[in-house]
């Protein structure tokens, strides 16, 4: 047995005294074995000091998804948090040197707190996850029996379907905290989950609506925050790369954020020029190719006349004072043969498109796994020709 | 201490000040770079996202030219560091794909070794901490950065994901920032943004969610009493310092806030004048810091 402070974050908006009807922070001893969860504590809390202490919990096992909470800032589950290592991370974050760290343990961020740390998951996690229509829309009538789909073409959906909406990933997602109507990570990574899903037959429109939505996969700030946050090994900002992989380069999709044509300029660029040539890269990012720049979007025009203000004071303070920084393409190639070497690599790898999937072969998989094994192409086509 | 380096293509495009302050406090600090001029830019997880392949191919080249000069490598940007651990992962987790990626190298006489000899890639915030040592740092700082106030600022691709980034063997990863703000003599300023994202990669999809990052996070350093920011990434650096002024519009109040490069942040402890770091190039003024580094010396 050992000796735990929890730091819990409380809210009790019915409470009937005056200090406790806002939000305010209350420390709770316990006295649990360092390999009991952070959730044992709450209870243990709950059953000998408060009982009114809130917390939403039914598995205890990390299956049910109920407990999600942040933990020393980090959310995750309460019931998958040990004790001992969560006082180690406590005191290793508090930088003192010593054990004696509180255990903080607050409410999901990103969504409204109802009391203590039971948050409001319907206005925000399931309303976002009702947006992707997380259901399967088949093509044409079912068949007589079940639909048979070849093993390998679900490797890809295995990770999406692996999650148990716990909402850690929301808590945790960084992009949402600044736009809140952001679809958002589990509700991306369902809908990859039916956009990958071979019986499904409405890919594109699914892709095509996701693209588009100024807060769908191109709201996604690539933080990596909601991979570190998944209890379930999700890694939904993965899936998110997925949906975009596919929406522009496998069902051409030109979406009205630039998505797109960001990554389009950007591979272009490296081709060309093996380093960045920023200026180019952000001017093709808005008016891509010979057609965007005779026919310009009114958001690309409204999205470079944004910029001039600082470009003006790059060049003000010398940051772009020099011509390849100022005139896109001008940029310099790679020295010697090196560029041709650049081009060859795309030209081998735009033939290839080898996906490995970790998930599926693992980290230190090693030798014996294939590549092409895992190779996604396959998967692609099935789910094109569904 | 001799390392192969690469740039990275931001420290010599809108943020050259940052390759410059790198060069004066390397070696200063007697660190040999030995620069990968052919080397080729990492994809920033752009590239990795229209075509893995591709980008664990362009990458395992950079690796094999490093490797080619016996050197472990360093880079200079977040943002670097995070592509090129995700495409290194996946190039280590198979033998046959590693075969494969190489033939496409064999033109060129390169290959990416998974078991070359100590082989590190490291951003120079990892090197500083981990190989060159705090100590030894300590022993070159020749004006110590009393009473100035600092925001550590990450950036995401050198923190998350964990398992990715080798924290199992450094768990401290998340904290180094802390610890060279100290030994350079500076103060710490604890703020919500330390670990968030300055919005950089939306800024061309989604400038208004993109400004807001970064304006919030300049924000709370302002209110927590800060006198600078300083990041190992010049990406965060683009959104935190040359958009700041948009940023500013955006979050509806005042900013105004240094953001320096790490390199520049010990360049000033070393004794090296703002102007030599490029301080100036930037668009948030660095005069308020540059007055209270002038008072120290």
């Amino acid at each position: 047995m050992s000796a735990y402070t929890l730091k819990v974050r409380r809210y009790q908006p019915e409470s009937e005294e005056d200090d406790k009807r806002g939000a305010y922070w209350e420390k709770f001893d316990v006295e649990l074995d360092p390999t009991l969860s952070v959730l044992d504590g709450l209870l243990q809390a709950k059953n000998d000091a408060d009982g009114t202490l809130a917390v939403r919990c039914s598995c205890r096992a990390a299956i049910c998804g109920s407990c999600g909470v942040k933990i020393n800032g980090q959310s995750t589950l309460a019931c998958k948090t040990q004790l001992g290592e969560a006082a180690e991370e406590a005191a290793r974050k508090a930088r003192t040197g010593d054990g004696d760290a509180e255990i903080t343990v607050e409410p999901m961020g990103n969504m409204p707190v109802i009391k203590d740390l039971v948050t409001d998951m319907e206005s925000t996690h399931w309303k976002k996850f009702r947006r992707v229509t997380p259901w399967l829309l088949p093509a044409g009538p079912p068949p007589e029996r079940e639909y048979i789909v070849p093993a390998e073409s679900m490797v890809d959906v295995t990770q999406s379907v692996a999650c148990i909406q716990c909402g850690a990933c929301v808590s945790s997602c960084l992009s949402m905290e600044a736009d809140p109507e952001f679809v958002g990570p589990a509700a991306l990574a369902k809908a990859y989950r039916f956009v990958g899903d071979p019986r499904d037959g409405q890919t594109t429109e699914r892709l095509f609506d996701l693209a588009n939505d100024p807060h769908g996969m191109y709201d996604c700030t690539h933080c990596f925050s909601c991979i570190d946050a998944c209890p379930k090994d999700v890694a939904p900002m993965n899936q998110i790369m997925r949906l975009r992989r596919l929406a522009g380069d496998d069902h051409g999709i030109r979406d009205v954020n630039n998505g797109h044509s960001h990554e389009m300029a950007f591979v272009k660029n490296i081709r060309k020029k093996g380093t960045l040539d920023e200026s180019l890269l952000f001017q093709e990012s808005y008016a891509p190719g010979v057609k965007g720049k005779l026919l310009p979007r009114v958001s690309a025009i409204r999205g470079l006349l944004d910029s001039i203000p600082t470009a003006i004071r790059g060049i003000r303070t010398g940051k772009m004072r020099s011509i390849p920084k100022l005139i896109p393409g001008v940029h310099h190639k790679l020295p010697g043969d090196a560029q041709d070497h650049v081009k060859h690599i795309y030209e081998r790898a735009e033939e290839s498109k080898i996906q490995l999937n970790l998930y599926i072969i693992g980290e230190g998989g090693e030798e014996d796994a294939s590549a092409e094994a895992t190779e996604p192409e396959s998967v692609e086509e099935e789910s094109a020709t569904a | 201490m001799k390392l192969a380096y690469w740039p990275g293509c931001v420290s010599r495009g809108f943020t050259p000040e940052l390759h410059g302050s790198t060069a004066l406090a390397a070696d200063a600090l007697g660190i040999e770079l030995v620069t990968l001029d052919r080397a080729n830019c990492t994809g920033a997880g752009v590239i990795a996202e229209h075509n893995q392949e591709l980008a664990d191919t362009l990458n395992a080249r950079t690796f094999a030219l490093a490797q080619e000069t016996g050197l472990s490598m360093m880079n200079i940007c977040s943002t670097c560091q995070g592509a090129q651990s995700e495409c290194q992962e996946r190039l280590d987790a198979d033998a046959s794909y590693r075969a494969h990626i190489n033939e496409t190298l064999s033109g060129e006489g390169l290959a990416y070794s998974k078991d070359a000899d100590g082989f590190t890639n490291k951003n120079f915030l990892w090197v500083l901490v981990e190989d060159y040592g705090l100590d030894k740092l300590a022993e070159k700082v020749k004006r110590p950065l009393e009473g100035l106030r600092v925001g550590p600022f990450y950036g995401c691709y050198v923190l998350r994901p964990k398992t990715r980034l080798g924290y199992d063997e450094h768990p401290d990863r998340d904290l180094y920032l802390e610890q060279v703000i100290e030994v350079l003599g500076g103060t710490v300023v604890d703020y919500d943004g330390a670990r968030r994202c300055c919005g950089f990669p939306v800024i061309t999809m989604n400038k208004e969610t993109s400004l807001r990052q970064a304006g919030t996070h300049v924000g709370d350093a302002i209110d927590a009493g800060a006198d600078c920011l300083v990041t190992p990434c010049p990406l965060c650096h683009l959104n935190l310092d040359m958009q700041q002024p948009e940023a500013a519009k955006v979050v509806g109040r005042d900013l105004g806030l240094a953001v320096l490069h790490l390199p520049q942040l010990v360049g000033l402890a070393l004794g090296f004048d703002p102007k030599q770091l490029g301080m100036p190039k930037h668009i948030a003024s660095t005069i308020a810091v540059e007055d209270r580094v002038a008072a120290l010396a």
